[in-house]
């Protein structure tokens, strides 16, 4: 059910973002997708990898910081307010969104969007029993249809 | 009606202090003695000192008077290194009772030796230090200094326990369970580096235990320069009095100095610690109450007799008699070391301070890197720190938080705002196994 996400360290100057996208090319690791979060003086890089520990391992000999959380994919209806509802819905739970990114992909009229909650258990119990599709692991990292 | 020792003590006063009170000219006959018989013991049983004297032509009967200490040669710290394990010993194994070492930060460590006389010198001055402290019969001492190799926790343990404190030896770590005992054991006296006792005092207020509503009223602090901003931080912040002690393991561990309930300085236990302070680049004494480098020589110690030690810490003589009646003289409190200040904004830093702030932190010590630039004719510090997986996190909000957390703790240390940048491991250049801590680009015509 949750999935897991590779965050590491950049400093925030040029150049920075190449060589991590090379490490993993060299392992033969695909990006499934990625959002950077970035300050005045650092920035942080999380990954969803179609192969976490390998890619991790990758960037860790290279000399990277690494970091690695559960995190939760969800179907989101395509829809004006779809993601409305959804967040309403967590809304009501007590669950946090820590921070939120989307795939570049989606799967028939559903858009695919990763969270990260302080507490994934709980998010994922209240999604299903509202009837919403959390995408499984393996799909994610093997390939969602398109 | 039973008088107990505490209720007689006045404060800062035991009968093993009574040394702290010789007259000048009877300490000076006793000090004369000593010297003349350690340079003796140590021409005699190391040979690094007798071929030194011999060189500049001395024997031991050209000590005639105190002042011809400066005709012996120095004892620097490569001497310690170079002469591992057992070089600079003058007493048969079969006497030493004690070893303790330090960790070299250049490679091979430096062995200090005790025989038993040794360690009931090393007891007294302790006791002589925690009575100048206040600490007394009855008083219940949390000993937070390491434990071990470190000369600092056995040292202050000794000297409390001689004294007749109950001493709790918790050594460093640990912070949580340190909390619980000062508050659980009614702790009054903390013996601790200042930059330790700062973290446990903010642990304090995470967990909710206020300090100043405990019984712990001293603080023995030492082991790291620290400054009289930090000093009334920790007090107003632990409701305590905050002594600065001084040592170092090469004379003998903690016990070579103390501040008393004055703190205009700290007296020398010069009965056993001879001090000098001198320029450090012509090595003659500097004039009286001018700043110099402190020098110690051993008068007492027998397995490991050091003479004219060169401290490297910078410091110059308290003039004028102690209101406190003390007649040992006060040497002014450490604040740096005559290797490694940096000037910014005309305040004095020294990576040691950089080094407790980032400790108390995080815990364990990240690489860093200082960087100085002058940006319109104005100082600007920098500590680049790198970022280590412990600290790591997905979440840009804990970083920030980190980095925040960074820059309070250097400024209660060093008094300076001074910027963290926090980067990538292995960034910071590393030589011949010590980092390079300074990049000073400051140029003095921008």
């Amino acid at each position: 059910m949750k999935i897991h996400q590779l965050s590491l360290f950049l400093e925030n100057k040029p150049g920075q973002l190449v060589e991590p996208c090379r490490i993993l090319a060299r392992a033969g690791v695909d990006i499934r997708t990625l959002t950077l979060a970035d300050t005045q003086q650092f920035g942080i890089l999380r990954l969803i990898l179609a192969d976490w520990q390998s890619g991790g391992a990758a960037l860790r000999d290279a000399g990277y910081v690494t970091n690695i959380t559960e995190v939760v994919a969800v179907e989101v209806p395509d829809r004006p307010g779809g993601l409305a509802d959804l967040l309403e819905l967590l809304e009501g739970s007590g669950v946090n969104i820590e921070y939120m990114y989307a795939f570049t992909f989606g799967r028939g009229d559903k858009a695919v969007l990763i969270f990260r909650f302080d507490n994934p258990d709980r998010a994922i119990e209240v999604l299903q029993q509202a009837g919403i599709s959390v995408v499984e692991s393996v799909e994610v990292y093997n390939r969602i249809e398109r | 009606m039973i008088i107990t020792a505490s209720e007689t003590a006045t404060a800062g006063y035991h009968p093993a202090s009574a040394p702290d009170y010789v007259p000048p000219p009877q300490l000076k006959e006793l000090q004369l003695a000593r010297l003349q018989y350690v340079v003796r013991r140590a021409r005699d049983h190391v040979s690094l000192f007798r071929s030194r004297m011999e060189e500049r032509g001395l024997g031991p009967r050209d000590v005639r008077s105190l002042e011809d200490i400066v005709r012996l040669p120095f004892t620097v710290k490569s001497d310690l290194r170079d002469t591992y394990p057992f070089g600079l010993f003058a007493s048969p194994m079969s006497e030493v009772v004690r070893l303790h070492v330090s960790s070299g930060t250049t490679g091979k460590p430096i062995v200090v030796a005790y025989t038993k006389d040794d360690l009931d010198v090393w007891t007294s001055v302790m006791v002589r230090t925690l009575a100048a402290c206040g600490v007394t019969q009855g008083d219940i001492v949390q000993n937070a200094y390491g434990y071990g190799l470190f000369t600092g926790g056995l040292g202050a343990h000794y000297g409390a326990e001689a004294l007749g404190a109950t001493v709790i030896p918790i050594s460093g770590g640990n912070t949580d369970r340190q909390l619980m005992i000062l508050r659980d054991f009614n702790v009054t006296a903390i013996c601790c580096t200042p930059s330790y006792f700062l973290h446990l005092v903010d642990r304090g207020h995470e967990l909710g235990v206020d300090i100043r509503k405990l019984p712990l009223r001293v603080g023995v602090f030492g082991a790291e320069p620290w400054s009289e901003s930090m000093r009334r931080h920790l007090e107003a912040d632990a409701g305590i009095e905050a002594f600065d002690i001084y040592g170092l393991s090469e004379i003998i561990g903690p016990g070579v100095a103390t501040e008393c309930h004055c703190h205009t300085g700290l007296h020398v236990f010069e009965d056993h610690f001879y001090p000098e302070v001198i320029d450090p680049d012509t090595c003659e004494p500097v004039a009286s109450g001018a700043e110099g480098e402190l020098v110690l020589t051993t008068l007492s110690k027998a397995a490991m007799p050091v003479i004219r030690y060169r401290t490297r810490d910078i410091t110059a003589f308290v003039d004028g008699p102690c209101p406190c009646g003390r007649s040992i003289r006060r040497i002014r409190r450490i604040g740096r070391r005559s290797d490694d200040m940096l000037i910014i904004r005309g305040i004095n830093v020294f990576p040691s301070q950089v080094e407790s702030a980032l400790l108390a932190v995080e815990g364990t010590l990240p690489h860093y890197h200082i960087i100085l630039t002058r940006e319109k004719g104005l100082d600007h510090m920098e500590v680049q720190v790198e970022v280590t997986p412990e600290v790591f996190s997905d979440k840009v909000g804990a970083l920030e938080e980190l980095q925040n957390k960074l820059v309070y703790a250097l400024d209660r240390t060093i008094g300076l705002r001074i910027a963290v940048r926090l980067v990538k491991p292995h960034t910071i250049p590393r030589s011949e196994g010590k980092a390079k801590r300074v990049t000073d680009q400051r140029n003095l015509d921008a």
